[in-house]
């Protein structure tokens, strides 16, 4: 008997990899239009060639969608980490071992500024304030530390561009920057600046819920969660100290918090506590989990069919409302995006309209509000390309819906106190449902 | 310049018009040369806006650099703007102009010294941007002042700008001690300032990773707690960083450390998220199992991963590959969240992929139902890349859940029934593998892949697909006309396919052997004449051999029951996914490549390992750990998951040959190793002896004469080699202890002589000091001290010299050691200093111990492991010495190394040079690999060491020409 047993050590044959020797975090940052042009760089330490920027270029090409593009490139000297932003890539240039959350979240901050500053992130507003852009990016990082990503706090240093600012500056030679040391900056409370003074003082929370929940052909729930955030809108002078109480906080047990929340109290008494940032800010987001019950407001009927033979197929989609605490469910919307092999549709929607793209296959019906006495429907017939096979995947169909003052979960404030301060706020609370990623599947 | 002059006044006139754009507008006379003009303009504002231009022109990449001398000339200004922009401009091109830099110096100096904060920080920032070597010397004064500065807000950049300018010039950082003053920025009253600190600190101590920059005490530890809770975001992630690398004393310390870095895990920013996770995951480690605070902390921890996967998908594919890291390790945490990874229509395919990867890891008995149904919806899905790994993952469920196979398989039959070609071929081969796990229960499915056998298209389906009519053949009627049909255009097919029908008309023979003479000689010359693959001749040589020498042990070969596949295939190997834990949130964790296939060369990067459990005591024991331990004595085997060419070959190799002599227990534990080594070499080894033997005549009777005779030579040696080595370690010797030697002299001791020697006794590492008293008094109160030293060695204990010393007496005293003490890379490495004190003075000395005495008992890696390990170290850390003079034969050399806790893991015998692949463990957890080669009659030895700290490779050496010549 011949028996093979050999023992043999394969000697490493040198895996490639990247040389890496200079020690920075986020080396470079470019702006990268969907067309694929680099309309913006910026290099914190020694310039980076934009050729870098091709390896990315690749992998856009491969990816098909814009939204596929890995946000994480390794090539032979760099790492290649990217964020898309309202039709924007982020692309940061990093040459070592930096974590990549810290660098993608960076990234969003950078659009979330730009967002603050110009209203919109695109590359027409970008490129018509550029050296504000500049600025704002030195302001940001420096040497791969970021430095200040509060726009509270870089609105003091760099002064965001107004119309009459900008003719104010250009008449009288004056400096959209700031004179003097942001003074939140070192502050235990660096989000908020000294001297806040308002004559009108108010404090606003939005609680907004959106539903992401997938439900199959049969209507059962296979997942549904709860993604929430208490925006805020907090004009108040001084220094005032805030505590938001909730009627049902055991509903939150999932919680991130904006910085100036204080944990402890948090996790003590079950109150946000804080002295808020000057403006708008997010104060907390949550997460209500499926383990809980999660309400799903509608009821989605649907028949799509594609027929064996000849090139058609039929589609009915009736909504009706499920559980929606008794309130309208408005702003209502569908979109489904068709198989290839759709070329046309033509159907009838007893309320709203709806468009077909040919381009992108999306179908999309504009419901508008929700009558529960009149169920909208859309039915009727899509023409396919003769000659080709039945498609093989089965449409999936997406819902946006708004439900206004209702947070879904239940959750409610019930008190917002205010200390440190003499005068009397106005205050506010708001909520609002949304569909999130609300996907019927058929 | 007329143009742009109108333009101002358009843009004046419409306000609203305003914008940067118009810095891009360019005028005929070129660009440069108008922009020199302006920014040489008496008008401030002129200046101003010409600077404007000159950045909005970089922004887009334009090389502006010509301007450099008259951009410095604005320089001098109080406007600040315009202050800002030319010191942006700086930055961005100092490096291509380093003589025009020293212009600016001046200015710098001077902007340090300016009234208002910012500007002097604005400066000392600036300062260490320009990476030009000339400058840095010019700017240690304005760094030293801004460090000591009395406005945080300058502190705090000028503590980054130490890491600047230590990234430029090292030595002169250290010589200008602004080390020392970044270490006591630590101590600074501003959290701010110490989280900038912090990161200076680490960015350095990464570049120097011996430095010892980052002494971590309890001391330091609770200045950074502190720091935590009041510093920015960023700060916090630097500081959970290096909080990450601290290992606390004991279980007590890493629960008040987790308790304190809990609440960051409600952080919004999701890095500080993931960090705070890294430092829990690896110090809960440390906490016994029963403490409820380990339930508490275990259930503390689902939120707050669940909750990133709600962030932007970027960040949720960040997570979600570290989350892969984290069910690996402890899949508990996750085990009620299948839900939450499950696919939404309009996730970025990466996110789906990544979320299919972890629905396996966590499918379980209890949730299957779920994860089918969702998987066989995503087959239906548009993306090809997703419905195929969909596919795949309900064969990998089959296979991981046994009660749901049968539900598995009749969801894939539906798959087929949809004739989708890529489908139908990615469910036949993972429906390969289920009959490889369950054999004998699923074959009546068999008729209706056939069906199919037309529609493959791909070699991976094809192959599948020959293994199953090959390996039924008895079962399907007409295989050899399935075979056959394949057989036609044998030389257009894929060397896998290839190979497989090779096996597959082999085994066809054996079962059915009457029918198909005709079709295996037609495969076997097909593969061994026409083919100019080795690998596929060499398969072709050894059935033919075979089949032609004895038939009957060709079909034990052949036809033997193979092992079952299991599940575990593509874990991650136990070591490294510890040392990927310790990295959560990095880049390596996201490819899961060891960080030192990252960070290369000048930088040793340390290995990081979990720190055990220290307070009950017991070992670290994780379920896929105990599995991985455990494979040389569990049979079932586990094959490597990637399809290597010899999968089929390797599973017969492995039956045990019932005639061969040692025991099966010895014997299983040699073959799985032998299996994992195989991987792929063998024609390396087999292919230059067949290769030659083209005399190799057709027909089965020319086949045996011709082999040549050196085929089967290795082979047996090899494995006799291998039995010897099962059975053969024989009795451990002691390790290796040099002989005293003379420590500290009389001379210098004022009559005390210390001579010593280290020894590892039983597992317990101590010196041996024999004190004598030279002088004329007693002496009295003897205690013994070390300076830091390169593994941290420490006294255990105090010097136990009990009585006094009297004049001409001598004593011998033991003193136990451990390496728990503070790090200092030492040169040599291993040096160790001494003091020693008694009733008259205090001595110094110093002495060097065998690096022997620090490999510990557990050294010996697993095959695998070791195989992968030396793969994964870099060449260049490799190095090779020379031991001359030494006569031992292997098995001798062998066993004295064991004795020094040097471990042979492998040995094999080429051309009569025996080569022992050996591993050891050093106490602070680095590995060492050896390749020790040694020729009978030659008493020169080679040894290659491997190590991921290749500083070591030096002294290993000594020791191993220490113990062998001992």
């Amino acid at each position: 008997m011949c028996c093979l047993l050999i023992v043999i050590i394969i000697i490493n044959e040198g895996i490639n990899k990247g040389f890496i020797v200079a020690a920075e975090m986020i080396n470079s940052l470019f702006l990268i239009s969907h067309t694929g042009d680099i309309f913006l760089e910026k290099h914190w330490k020694s310039v980076i060639s934009r050729s870098v920027c091709d390896y990315f270029f690749e992998a856009k090409e491969k990816a098909g969608d814009l939204e596929n593009v890995p946000p994480i490139l390794q090539t032979p000297h760099h790492y290649l980490i990217s964020v898309y932003r309202g039709k924007l890539f982020f692309l940061s240039v990093v040459q070592t071992e930096v974590p990549p959350l810290f660098v993608v979240e960076f990234l969003h901050r950078v659009a979330d500024t730009f967002q603050d500053y110009f209203g919109e992130c695109s590359e027409t507003v970008i490129k018509d304030n550029v050296v504000i852009v500049y600025e704002l990016l030195e302001e940001m990082l420096d040497n791969g530390f970021p430095l200040a990503t509060e726009s509270n706090v870089l609105m003091e240093m760099i002064r965001p561009p107004t119309i009459l600012r900008s003719v104010v500056n250009t008449l009288t030679g004056g400096s959209n920057v700031g004179e003097k040391l942001p003074t939140g900056q070192l502050s235990i409370i660096p989000w908020r600046r000294a001297g806040v003074k308002y004559t009108n003082n108010e404090a606003y929370f939005d609680v907004i819920e959106e539903i992401d929940a997938i439900v199959d052909k049969s209507g059962t729930t296979v997942f549904a969660e709860i993604q929430g955030v208490v925006e805020a809108c907090v004009k108040l002078s001084g220094m005032p100290d805030l505590t938001l109480s909730f009627m049902n906080p055991r509903l939150l047990d999932d919680v991130s918090f904006h910085p100036c929340v204080r944990f402890k109290r948090w996790e003590a008494d079950r109150v946000l506590s804080f002295i808020p940032p000057d403006g708008n800010f997010r104060l907390m987001s949550y997460h209500v989990s499926s383990q809980n019950l999660v309400a799903i407001p509608v009821y989605v009927k649907q028949n799509i069919s594609f027929l064996e033979t000849g090139s058609c197929g039929r589609l009915e989609i009736t909504i009706g409302p499920k559980q929606t605490m008794g309130k309208t469910v408005e702003a209502l919307m569908v979109t489904i995006h068709m198989p290839k092999s759709v070329l046309s549709v033509n159907l009838t929607a007893t309320q709203g309209s709806y468009t077909y793209d040919l381009t992108t296959k999306a179908l999309i019906w504009t419901i508008g509000k929700l009558n529960p006495q009149k169920l909208p429907n859309l039915r009727g017939s899509l023409s396919m390309q003769s000659g080709v096979p039945k498609p093989e995947e089965n449409p999936s169909i997406n819902l946006d819906l708004k439900i206004q003052q209702l947070a879904i979960s239940g959750l409610k404030v019930s008190r917002l106190d205010m200390y440190g301060e003499k005068y009397k706020p106005f205050k506010g609370v708001k909520y609002l449902t949304k569909a999130g990623k609300f996907q019927v599947r058929t | 310049m007329q143009e742009w002059a109108n333009q101002l006044c358009e843009n004046r006139q419409f306000g609203s018009k305003m914008t940067d754009s118009k810095y891009f507008t360019t005028t005929k006379k070129g660009e440069i040369f108008e922009l020199k003009a302006e920014l040489n303009s008496d008008k401030k504002e002129k200046k101003k806006e010409a600077v404007k231009k000159v950045i909005a022109s970089m922004t887009v990449g334009k090389d502006v650099s010509a301007l450099f001398p008259d951009v410095v000339n604005c320089m001098q200004t109080d406007n600040l703007e315009l202050k800002k922009l030319v010191y942006l401009y700086l930055m961005n091109y100092a490096k291509s102009q380093p003589d025009m830099a020293i212009m600016a110096v001046n200015t710098f100096v001077k902007d340090c010294e300016d009234p208002n904060p910012l500007i002097r920080a604005l400066a000392v920032r600036t300062m260490g941007c320009i990476r030009v070597d000339k400058i840095t010397e010019y700017l240690c004064e304005p760094l030293r002042k801004c460090l000591k500065d009395e406005d945080p807000y300058v502190r705090k950049t000028a503590a980054v700008c130490v890491a600047k300018l230590h990234d430029i010039n090292a030595q002169l950082v250290e010589d200008q001690g602004f080390l020392d003053t970044l270490k006591d920025l630590i101590s600074d009253s501003n959290p701010m300032v110490v989280a900038n600190a912090v990161a200076a600190l680490s960015e350095i101590a990464e570049s120097h990773p011996n430095s010892n920059l980052m002494d971590l005490n309890p001391q330091t530890i609770n200045k950074l707690l502190t720091a935590l809770n009041e510093c920015t975001e960023w700060g916090q992630i630097f500081i959970l960083d290096c909080l990450a690398n601290y290992t606390p004393r004991d279980d007590r310390e890493s629960q008040s450390i987790c308790e304190r870095v809990t609440p960051r895990l409600s952080h919004a920013n999701s890095a500080v998220v993931l960090s705070a996770v890294k430092v829990l995951m690896k110090f809960m480690e440390m906490l016994p199992k029963d403490l409820d605070y380990y339930g508490t902390l275990l259930k503390k921890l689902a939120p707050p991963l669940v909750t990133l996967l709600s962030a932007e998908p970027e960040l949720q594919y960040v997570a979600l590959r570290n989350i892969n890291l984290i069910v690996q390790r402890r899949p508990e945490i996750l085990k009620h969240e299948m839900k939450v990874f499950f696919v939404k229509y309009n996730d970025p395919i990466y996110v789906k992929l990544e979320k299919l990867d972890i629905m396996i890891r966590l499918a379980s008995q209890a949730n299957i139902a779920q994860v089918l149904a969702e998987l066989k919806e995503y087959a239906t899905e548009v993306d090809v890349d997703f419905v195929r790994k969909a596919v795949r993952a309900i064969g990998r469920c089959a296979i991981k859940v046994e009660q749901s196979a049968e539900r598995c398989v009749s969801t894939l039959l539906d798959l087929i029934q949809t004739k989708v070609n890529y489908v139908v071929q990615e469910a036949i081969v993972v429906i390969k593998d289920i009959f490889r796990k369950y054999p004998n229960k699923y074959e009546s499915v068999i008729a209706t892949l056939c069906e199919n056998l037309d529609s493959l298209d791909e070699p991976e389906a094809r192959a599948a697909m020959i293994w199953i009519v090959g390996e039924y053949a008895e079962r399907i009627d007409n295989a050899d006309e399935l075979l056959e049909s394949f057989l036609e255009g044998f030389h257009d097919e894929s060397t896998q396919v290839q190979l497989q029908l090779l096996t597959a008309i082999v085994k066809l023979f054996l079962k059915k052997p009457t029918e198909t003479q005709e079709l295996v000689q037609q495969v076997l010359s097909l593969a061994t004449q026409d083919s100019d693959n080795p690998d596929l001749r060499d398969r072709g040589y050894i059935y033919w051999r075979l089949l032609s020498t004895d038939p009957v042990a060709a079909k034990e070969v052949v036809l033997a029951e193979k092992p079952l596949i299991s599940e575990e295939t593509d874990l991650i190997e136990p070591t490294l996914l510890e040392e990927l834990i310790c990295h959560i949130g990095t880049l390596a964790s996201v490819y899961h490549k060891p960080p030192s296939a990252f960070v290369e060369g000048s930088r040793g990067v340390q290995h990081k390992r979990l720190p055990g459990s220290a307070g009950s005591g017991e070992s670290v024991e994780s379920p896929d750990t105990s599995s991985a331990a455990g494979i040389s004595d569990a049979p079932p085997a586990v094959i490597p998951s990637q399809g290597d060419l010899l999968g089929d070959l390797l599973n017969l190799d492995v039956t045990p040959p019932a005639t061969t002599g040692p025991p099966p227990a010895a014997n299983s534990g040699v073959q799985m190793g032998a299996m994992d080594l195989l991987g792929g070499g063998l024609d390396s080894l087999l292919g230059g002896d067949l290769g030659g033997s083209s005399a190799m005549g057709a027909g089965f009777g020319a086949a045996p004469a011709a082999m040549p005779a050196s085929f089967s030579a290795p082979v047996s040696g090899g494995l006799d080699d291998l039995f010897d080595l099962g059975g053969g370690v024989g009795m451990p010797m002691g390790a290796f202890s040099p002989p005293k030697t003379v420590w500290l002299p009389a001379m210098k001791g004022k009559g005390l002589e210390i001579s010593g020697t280290f020894a590892r006794r039983a597992g317990v590492f101590q010196m041996e000091l024999t004190l004598m008293n030279k002088a004329m008094s007693v002496m009295t109160d003897f205690a013994i001290q070390f300076n830091r030293n390169s593994f941290g060695i420490a006294p255990a204990g105090p010097l136990q010299v009990l009585t006094p010393l009297s004049p001409n007496q001598t004593i011998e005293v033991t003193l136990p050691l451990n390496t728990v003490g503070p790090v200092m890379k030492m040169d040599p490495l291993n040096n160790l200093q001494v003091a020693v004190k008694n009733n008259i003075d205090v001595f110094y000395f110093s002495c060097q111990y065998p690096i022997s005495m620090l490999f510990v008992e557990d050294g010996k890696m697993e095959r695998q492991v070791f195989l992968a390990t030396w793969k994964d170290i870099p060449n260049d850390n490799e190095s090779q010495f020379q031991i001359k003079d030494c006569h031992l034969s292997s098995d001798a050399a062998s066993n004295k190394l064991q004795g020094s806790n040097i471990f042979t893991i492998a040995k094999r015998t080429v051309d009569g040079q025996d080569m022992l692949y050996q591993s050891m463990k050093l106490t602070n957890g680095i590995w060492v690999l050896a390749e020790l080669r040694l020729q009978a009659g030659n008493p020169n030895y080679t040894v290659s060491l491997k190590c991921r700290a290749p500083e070591v490779s030096q002294c290993v050496f000594q020791s191993y020409e220490a113990v062998l010549k001992n």
